[in-house]
């Protein structure tokens, strides 16, 4: 029996290092199948490239301007959200006011909800015609729609929820009791936010902006809605993919080929985060 | 001066009503079983919880009161928690300065008296390592410094040596001794070890289910519990009875004879060291002589300790040479004796 023992354990050790045994077919084929779904578009891509076509594609001066607005209004959404968001986070974290949950399945619509929604909302609520935007139109002559300034309401409107989510459940898995400790040594409730709360979950702040980033780099539905699409003012890069791939289908792949790589680019700054917490 | 309080909060199952009152320079050690609510006055007295009910009075000064409450942060205090909490993000000088920073302390003059109180506590030139470096007992050390180095007028300690190593506790709960002496302010110790009570305290009051149930020097508590809890915890058997001369009638049945007068609602302590277990029912001077059940052995450093069930419940510590040749094994018969003189009689 003892050498049927010693048998086992390669085994068992030999299993660990095979992924894919042990797994029974009816989940394994799906997922195979799911994996591939998911890569080969993206593969696609990759193989169809254009390769010598990128330097001039890049070189047109749209696409520069497409590409600069879109990492300045996304880089001024993720800033606005973290001004906004952080704070709503704590509240929805350590608040104990009354119809909590009801405020954070309001904040978190945007997550759900089909972007061209959100679109026609903010032309509703900041249109010339709108709630606020008559209003700030009549008063200050201020006209918000088909400017860059709508396309980060937009980009900041859809991506938001993401830094939100991202930033309460830092703040839920930080240990609380080193605010009391603060408190016992003088600090105020701002002063134990700035020092103590913010540094112990800036890693969870830090990646809720990248991810806020990433969508609202990606943003395309509320943006087109509300700002429209014109070159140099509110056409950012999805807007520009989407209308190169019906004049100059060769153009689109090169701006999805630079998208893809800014995405992988997140996802690598991301690594540690998921996916060492995908590892049990 | 000092700390004047009485702490009334409602939390679920605990009804906590404490009052305690700590001396400049006293240490007051507040011992109870888990869950008697010991933390809560602890955060009731630091502001972190309002209390429902009572005051708060430190140097004359009320802290809290039916109408006011100084929130914790204005509050002269220190505290040092169970696990230390020094703030991860921070240097172990830092965390230091933390409390002087807060209140305006400038950067040169607090500097310095981090350095001082590191220096104090054994860790100089530890100001900057982060916390992850630090040992228990080092991180311990640097969360007292912490708490003392803003001369608070009270210091509160949660459970201060309960995270740490056997030999570890040892040697800072002697450090920790050392800066009690030093210190002016009232101190409260929350602790569950009554070794700790004993070691740092000048007084121990001990709370069960929220109430005090006894106060008392160190070595009062010690030598005359008055509950059963405080009774296990320092190692005695406590029978609750009436005097009647030299014998006291136990309200469980049975009667002790004793060696000084008793009158009324008495307590009988006997130390588990006093009783001597036979086989057979002895002849001679004990004056006590119970029959009995070994419900449960259990070795305890060269001796066994017995629980023995019975019309008197005891506690029998006796020799592992004596455990093995009497051949005990539970639910074995036998004979306790005590001696009259060795058992302590005071008012219930």
């Amino acid at each position: 029996m003892k050498a049927g023992g010693r048998d086992l354990l390669p085994r068992v050790t030999e299993r660990r290092h095979r992924p894919g045994a042990g797994i029974p077919a009816p989940l394994l084929v799906p997922a195979a199948l799911g994996v591939l779904f998911l890569v080969l578009p993206l593969v696609g891509l990759v193989v169809r490239a254009p390769w010598s076509a990128i330097g001039p594609v890049l070189a047109e001066p749209e696409v520069g301007q497409a590409l600069r607005l879109s990492i300045v209004s996304a880089t001024l959404a993720t800033g606005l959200s973290m001004l906004l968001g952080v704070p709503l986070a704590w509240v929805l974290a350590r608040s104990r006011i009354r119809g909590r949950s009801v405020l954070r399945a309001l904040v978190t619509v945007p997550l759900v909800l089909p972007p061209v929604v959100g679109g026609v909302a903010l032309f509703l609520v900041l249109g010339r015609q709108g709630i606020i935007g008559g209003w700030l139109d009549d008063t200050f002559g201020i006209t918000i729609p088909f400017t860059t300034a709508a396309v980060v309401i937009a980009e900041t409107f859809v991506a938001m929820p993401f830094l939100v989510v991202s930033v309460e459940g830092a703040l839920r898995a930080a240990d609380a009791r080193f605010e009391d400790v603060a408190a016992t040594l003088g600090a105020d409730r701002w002063t134990t936010f700035r020092r103590v709360t913010l540094p112990m979950v800036a890693p969870g702040v830090a990646a809720g902006a990248v991810l806020c980033w990433a969508r609202a780099l990606g943003e395309f539905g509320a943006t087109i809605t509300f700002a429209g699409n014109f070159p140099g003012t509110t056409q950012t890069m999805p807007l520009a993919v989407y209308l190169a791939l019906q004049r100059d289908p060769e153009a689109a792949i090169v701006l999805s080929l630079v998208l893809l790589a800014v995405s992988l680019a997140t996802l690598l700054l991301l690594r540690d985060r998921w996916l060492g917490r995908a590892v049990p | 001066m000092s700390l004047d309080a009485r702490v009334a909060v409602r939390r679920g199952t605990l009804a906590l009503d404490v009052e305690v009152t700590v001396a400049d320079g006293e240490v007051l050690a507040v011992l109870g079983p888990n869950g008697a609510g010991k933390s809560t006055l602890l955060r009731a007295l630091a502001g972190l919880l309002p209390p429902d009910e009572g005051r708060v009075v430190v140097d004359g000064v009320t802290w809290d009161d039916g109408r006011t409450h100084l929130p914790p942060h204005r509050r002269p205090l220190g505290v040092v928690f169970q696990d230390a909490l020094l703030f991860p993000h921070l240097t172990v000088g830092e965390n230091v300065e933390f409390g002087l920073r807060t209140r305006g302390v400038r950067k040169p003059d607090r500097h310095a008296a981090a350095g001082d109180w590191l220096a104090r506590v054994g860790l100089e030139g530890f100001g900057g390592r982060r916390p992850a470096q630090l040992s228990g007992g080092q991180a311990q050390r640097a969360a007292l410094a912490r708490a003392l180095v803003g001369d608070p007028s009270l210091l509160l300690l949660d459970e201060p040596l309960s995270a740490l190593d056997a030999r570890t506790r040892l040697a800072v709960r002697a450090e920790l001794r050392r800066h009690l002496g030093d210190f002016a302010g009232s101190t409260v110790l929350v602790t569950h070890d009554p070794v700790d009570a004993m070691a740092l305290a000048d007084r121990v009051v001990v709370v069960e289910e929220g109430r005090v149930v006894q106060t008392g020097t160190p070595d009062e508590v010690n030598r005359r519990p008055r509950t059963d809890y405080v009774a296990r915890l320092v190692g005695l058997s406590l029978l609750a009875g009436t005097g009647e001369g030299l014998t006291v009638r136990l309200d469980g049945g049975g009667t002790v004879s004793v060696a000084e007068e008793a009158s009324g609602p008495v307590f009988a302590a006997v130390r588990p060291e006093s009783v001597a277990l036979y086989l057979a029912r002895p002849e001679g001077s004990p004056r006590n002589v119970w029959p009995a059940r070994l419900a449960g052995a259990t070795p305890h450093g060269a001796t066994v300790r017995c629980e023995l069930a019975g019309e008197v419940p005891l506690v029998a510590d006796v020799t592992a040479t004596a455990f093995a040749e009497l051949g005990l094994v539970p639910g074995a018969e036998v004979w306790a004796t005590v001696k009259a003189s060795e058992v302590a009689v005071y008012r219930r």
